[in-house]
């Protein structure tokens, strides 16, 4: 059992004191950043990396802080669906349809304590998944010449806009333009500057950490200040009442759990779809299963609790397969931690597990930590979260944009950056509104020059044949995928996808 | 209507893009694809969605009203400065300044704001910078 041993090695690194420390803290500031509404997981990750890296923390360290925001924010969002029918985040967009009536009821407590058990749940056999799937998957990937990984990036930018935007040239457009900015800068291979414009600033490229945290961050800033959003829309705190669901619940609940997690953790992996599919698709499946008059759901079955909860966190666990394996995150979030490892230089795929075992072991031990603790923190001292609730925008938002300038400051000490992260945030404001993906547009400045890189790699190993591209089966397989995916959604993904964003027209930067 | 003119912008930037791809200087030495053709590729998919976008728009989103557009204009107008000023006059008169004026305009009371400001910006200073010892931009005192 190699994985296994390597598991243990894993958990030998994972266990220090600063690890767990770390990892206490990520838990702990996730799930608050999960129950905020206007924080979700990918722009509180991205707050908190420049932290990561002013502290000098190194690539272990680093990712388990930021690995147990993301599950804690997973977590998290769960609290201000149930008791303010918001959803802190997207992925838990879909837990308000039955939470909140069960919160009415006068169950929230039970609410909260069965969806944490069923984000327990969820989390913790997709981080299972993780282990015996990415290596798999790293099998496969060793086979990819540089031909097949021009095409797998292709893949990924086209199947991300089936379900990240309604509209499919939207989507286009965003993948379009995140990779032109990433060409922006000296070309790595002739030398010669590109797009600069004569700006010094501009030679070394922009830095991907800053348009992250202006996309996300600041953009949410100026989405309150448009609407004047400065107070909580928290009115009424609904009582929460016992802590603990009966078991004869959590016995009916299990088998929903268990369906949730495998098609959650499917979703998770498939490149671009990411938790809110997961949790989207857990609850439709069920709900059409078990209820299928529509009696009970929507109306406080505990079921429609504990679907959309194992779900999202089922595909928080998968979204991790391709970001490791592949280099080639799975959602937004992943794609921010992508960024981390970028700029840790750390080049992630299958070299990963072979060059830098003791990161991904260390992080699939520190996930495990982190899940247990995030059990623990979420049940017995839910109530501390709920207070956290009532903190009104007015005041949080100004501290979030602070923290983005404090953090950008930090990196690199230049007012430049700042300048360009307001240009990113109003660019991401104007682009929420017009309804454009944000997501492709990060993951287009994350992995632009390596998608360039490989195209030049494959065909100047031909000799400039262009038809290299499209020359092995396993490259073919992957255009002909990535044609289905990008074609499909145009078809039948119309009605899905406005179904999805029926309840989520605020979503962009708490999306996962 | 939105959408049209989102679209034909788009298309003046692929455009632009496409220009400027033309116009990097090859050095001597390439390699067989150069520095040009993959910023084209990008550019002709930039257009060819533009094109989408302007002819098939999707319905008008709500644009907020002038007074809330100057909102934002005004905030990122403080923002600006308050990255310009930052080296100047130091992290900590700098931040309360900005976080002060946002609680505001998120509509605190003039005086609450004033407190959360100063608030916000002692808060970061001491968990950051004393703390978790993040190097801030120092003013000529020092802070």
């Amino acid at each position: 059992m190699d994985t296994l041993a390597s598991l243990a090695d894993g958990f030998a690194i994972a266990l220090t004191w600063q690890n767990i420390l770390l990892a206490l803290l990520g838990c702990f500031l996730g799930t608050i950043m999960g129950a905020l509404p206007g924080l979700g997981p990918s722009n509180g990750v991205a707050i908190l990396i420049p932290l990561a890296f002013t502290l000098g923390l190194g690539a272990t360290p680093s990712l388990i802080l930021l690995t147990s925001v993301y599950y804690g924010a997973m977590y998290g969002g769960r609290i201000s669906s149930i008791l303010l029918n918001i959803p802190g985040d997207e992925p838990a967009m879909m837990t308000c349809l039955d939470g909140h009536p069960m919160a009415k009821k006068g169950m929230a407590g039970q609410a909260l304590s069965l969806s944490g058990i069923a984000s327990f749940v969820g989390a913790f056999f997709a981080t299972w998944g993780l282990i015996f799937l990415a290596p798999q998957l790293v099998k496969i990937a060793l086979l990819f010449g540089p031909a097949e990984y021009f095409a797998l990036f292709a893949l990924a930018f086209m199947t991300l806009g089936g379900v990240s935007s309604t509209n499919q040239a939207k989507s286009a457009f965003a993948a379009a333009l995140g990779l032109g900015l990433a060409m922006i800068g000296v070309d790595t291979q002739t030398g010669v500057p590109r797009f600069t414009f004569g700006e010094v600033h501009l030679y070394d490229g922009l830095d991907f950490l800053v348009a992250i945290v202006g996309l996300f961050a600041l953009s949410e800033v100026f989405i309150f200040l448009e609407r004047r959003h400065g107070e909580a829309d928290a009115s009424a705190p609904v009582k929460i009442g016992r802590l603990t669901p009966p078991m004869s619940m959590l016995k009916d609940t299990a088998p929903t759990m268990a369906r949730s997690t495998v098609l959650g953790f499917l979703a998770g992996v498939l490149p671009g779809a990411g938790a809110s599919l997961g949790s989207f698709i857990s609850y439709s499946l069920e709900k059409r299963l078990v209820d299928k008059d529509g009696k009970t759901f929507g109306k406080g079955d505990p079921r429609g609790v504990a679907a959309p909860e194992a779900g999202n966190n089922a595909a928080a666990g998968g979204a991790l397969v391709p970001m490791l394996a592949l280099g080639v995150p799975g959602s937004g979030t992943t794609a921010v931690l992508l960024a981390v490892l970028l700029a840790l230089n750390i080049t992630p795929g299958p070299l990963l597990f072979t060059q830098n075992p003791d990161v991904v072991w260390g992080l699939i031990a520190a996930l495990f930590i982190a899940n247990f603790m995030l059990l623990a923190m979420n049940i017995p001292m839910v109530g501390l979260f709920t207070r956290v609730l009532m903190v009104p925008p007015r005041i949080l938002m100004p501290v979030v944009a602070m923290v983005s300038f404090v953090g950008i400051y930090g990196i690199s000490g230049s007012s430049f950056d700042l300048l360009v992260m307001i240009g990113f945030g109003v660019m991401g404001w104007g682009l929420r509104k017009l309804d454009v993906p944000l997501v492709p547009i990060i993951l287009g400045t994350l992995l632009g020059n390596s998608m360039e890189n490989n195209l030049r790699r494959a065909i100047t190993i031909d000799n400039g044949d262009w038809w290299t591209l499209i020359d092995s089966p396993l490259s073919i397989g992957l255009w002909l995928f990535a044609t289905i995916g990008f074609i499909l959604p145009l078809i039948v993904g119309r009605k899905v996808k406005s179904k999805m964003h029926e309840r989520g027209d605020e979503e962009g930067s708490i999306s996962d | 209507m939105s959408d049209r003119i989102f679209g034909v912008v788009g298309l003046l930037i692929a455009i632009g893009f496409a220009l400027a791809a033309f116009a990097i200087e090859e050095s001597f030495l390439s390699d067989a694809v150069g520095p040009k053709a993959f910023p084209l590729i990008i550019a002709t998919v930039l257009g060819l969605s533009s094109i989408v976008i302007a002819l098939k728009p999707d319905p008008e989103p709500e644009w907020p009203a002038l007074p809330r557009l100057a909102e934002v204009l005004a905030a990122v107008v403080v923002m600006i400065l308050y990255a310009e000023l930052l080296p100047e006059i130091g992290f900590v008169i700098a931040t309360a300044f900005a976080a002060t004026y946002l609680t505001w305009r998120l509509g605190s009371g003039l005086i609450a704001s004033v407190v959360t400001g100063i608030g916000t910006s002692l808060g970061i200073y001491v968990i950051f910078h004393l703390v978790l010892g993040l190097s801030l931009a120092r003013g000529p005192l020092g802070f």
